[in-house]
């Protein structure tokens, strides 16, 4: 291995002969060699430069540490062919302001280490009810707005709007449509194979009509739209926040809730309950089909059944909840999207807790939805 | 003269139709400073991304010491990324990090050492572009202006290289924090050997830093030194330095 120095020792006296280079690209091979640089007894250290083919800020940074080092132990050390001058800018940089002395590198971490658990306690309770309130005020606003806005034909902001319908809802037929279907294969199958034992073979179809329409359908459009479309509300709006262009709509006098949020809320309340129908229709043609190669019903005896098992309210059972999961999507992304601030890292975390609680809050109000349904007997 | 650090020969950029640079050259020498000026739209971004190795050229040669840019693999042009230091004009710093942990990202990737080495010369480099040591420990979005355009020079330095590129250094500080910025970089440039390549649009900033100036008109480069390109009879560079808001330099530079 290259030698970054030479020593010659001659009673309490060394004599550092430096060489190659000495530079950042160096520092990790030349720091082991001066930790076993042995100053210990000595009087005097004398560095000699000459050798040196490259000596630049890191590479100074060493010898002057190295210097600081040796001259608190009391060894003095001064330089054969004069004092590199890139240790007088070192020196110079790190003590030209009256600021504190270089920074403890264990001390940047845990500023609330020495906080008693007491106070964090109460400082976490406060933070949570602020963002309670913080909540409450956005939906209040935003109620506000939409009473505002749809008294005011003008302010509905149709080409917006449709972009949205077109960005939430068209784009995302494909990927609905699959999962409609899947799942009620799925759910056929699983009916089947129980149902079967007790030659109940025919009510696979109310299982899967009932179920699609009712349930699956719409909660599952829900899930994903509030994937795609929740977390992009929240990105889109989050990445204008960073760019201060919520500011300048602001400065400009025009309410970014009404501008950014209506839209698409607007938007997401038609596009959901359309995704709805696309799942719900998939998923009644897949039901068919499996029952079709799985059970040998043939499509007439489905539909006939079908028929039979929809009531007079099972579609809109279904339907009616879309534009509420619509609300709480577009809601929770946009919230989260106006509260990232400052970091890009804040744009990622956001984004997820938006996607989390569109989740969790279109999972709360459908059980809702099924004590209220249940209630009312439908 | 030394021999140059830069060297572009005959670059050509093309975005679809629109030709941006064409047969255009540039050098830069080891120690100066060297001023890039140009309308808005001229290319200098684009000009600064070529050299920089972010953008492929469609023709032409980019040489930085002495090796070609546009003809070098992913790994070497990492190595040559390696040895020039870069700020952008907003800054660039990665917000989720703090000043220091900016600092010390470049030294991560591209150097070894130990991490009391590593917490210490990223420490020297904040206090060397006239930082406090509390301002470290800050995220972007907690600093000023220009504590941000100084957070993203000490970024820069952070690998000690020998070649530094600034993307308008002064825009968007106020006066009296712009000049001493300005003084910041000669006191830097001077102090560890530096040779600068920056773009701006701050009269006051390229009479006080640069040594020579290339200003970027007709889709080439008109390469002079600061007193003979303010005389340069080009009717856009005549305007540049002659126009209403530069008067006095003009004055000043021709006694």
């Amino acid at each position: 291995m290259q030698q970054f120095y030479e020593e010659q020792r001659n009673g309490a006296q060394l004599t550092l002969r430096l060489a190659g280079r000495w530079c950042a690209t160096e520092v990790g091979a030349i720091e082991p060699q001066l930790a076993r640089l042995d100053t210990r007894g000595l009087q005097h250290i004398r560095v000699s430069t000459w050798d040196l083919t490259e000596l630049d800020i890191s590479g100074a940074w060493l010898l002057w540490r190295l210097a600081r080092d040796v001259r608190a132990a009391g060894t003095a050390l001064d330089f054969v062919d004069g004092e590199p001058e890139q240790l007088g800018l070192i020196e110079r940089s790190l003590t030209d302001t009256a600021q504190a002395p270089l920074m403890n590198p264990a001390q940047h971490h845990e500023e609330y280490l020495g906080e008693d658990t007491f106070a964090a306690v109460g400082r976490r309770a406060v933070r949570a009810w602020h963002a309670v309130l913080n909540g409450l005020g956005f939906v209040g606003q935003l109620s506000l707005m939409l009473g505002r806005a749809l008294r005011t034909p003008k302010r509905w902001r149709p080409t917006s709007i449709a972009r949205h319908v077109y960005d939430t809802g068209v784009t995302a037929i494909p990927i609905v449509a699959l999962i409609g279907f899947l799942i009620a294969v799925i759910v056929a199958y699983m009916g089947a194979q129980q149902l079967r034992k007790f030659g109940a073979d025919i009510f696979v179809v109310d299982l899967v009509t009932v179920g699609m329409l009712r349930e699956m359908g719409v909660l599952l459009t829900a899930i994903i739209v509030a994937g795609r479309s929740g977390s992009a509300f929240a990105a889109e709006i989050g990445a204008m926040k960073l760019n201060e262009e919520v500011d300048a709509l602001h400065a400009t006098g025009v309410d970014p809730i009404e501008v950014l949020v209506l839209p698409r809320m607007l938007g997401l309340m038609i596009a959901l309950p359309l995704l709805t129908v696309v799942a719900d229709g998939v998923g009644l043609a897949g039901g068919a089909l499996l029952c079709r190669f799985l059970l040998a019903m043939p499509f007439v005896q489905y539909i006939e059944r079908m028929d039979e098992a929809i009531g007079s309210f099972t579609f809109w059972a279904g339907i009616v909840k879309a534009p509420v999961f619509a609300i709480l999507i577009a809601t929770a992304g946009a919230f989260r999207g106006l509260q990232v601030r400052s970091s890009s890292r804040e744009l990622g975390r956001l984004t997820t807790v938006a996607v989390v609680q569109a989740i969790f809050l279109v999972i709360l109000f459908d059980a809702l939805f099924a004590v209220l349904f249940m209630e009312l007997d439908i | 003269m030394s021999e140059p650090i830069i060297e572009v020969r005959g670059l050509v950029n093309r975005f679809g139709a629109q030709v941006v640079h064409d047969g255009l050259d540039m050098t830069v020498v080891d120690g100066e400073v060297f001023g890039i000026v140009g309308g808005s739209g001229s290319g200098k971004s684009v000009l600064l991304r070529t050299i920089l190795g972010l953008h492929r050229p469609q023709a032409g040669s980019v040489k930085l010491y002495g090796r070609d840019l546009t003809n070098l693999t992913e790994s070497e042009l990492r190595s040559v990324k390696g040895r020039y230091g870069v700020t952008f004009q907003a800054g660039a710093l990665f917000t989720s990090l703090t000043v220091l942990q900016n600092v010390q990202l470049p030294m991560l990737e591209h150097l070894q050492m130990s991490p009391l080495a590593l917490d210490e010369l990223a420490m020297l480099k904040v206090r060397m572009v006239g930082l406090p040591a509390d301002a470290a420990r800050k995220y972007p979005a907690q600093l000023s202006g220009g504590m941000i355009k100084r957070a993203a020079l000490a970024r820069a330095l952070a690998l000690d290289p020998r070649l530094l590129f600034l993307d308008e250094p002064t825009s968007g500080l106020d006066p009296i924090s712009a000049a001493a910025f300005d003084d910041l970089v000669l006191k830097l440039q001077q102090q560890l050997k530096l040779t600068v390549v920056m773009i701006t649009h701050d009269l006051d900033t390229i009479f006080r830093v640069c040594n020579r100036v290339g200003v970027i008109v007709d889709r080439t480069m008109v390469t002079d030194s600061l007193q003979g390109i303010v005389s340069h009879p080009h009717p856009w560079i005549a305007e540049y330095f002659h126009g209403q808001r530069a008067g006095r330099f003009a004055a000043a530079a021709g006694s």
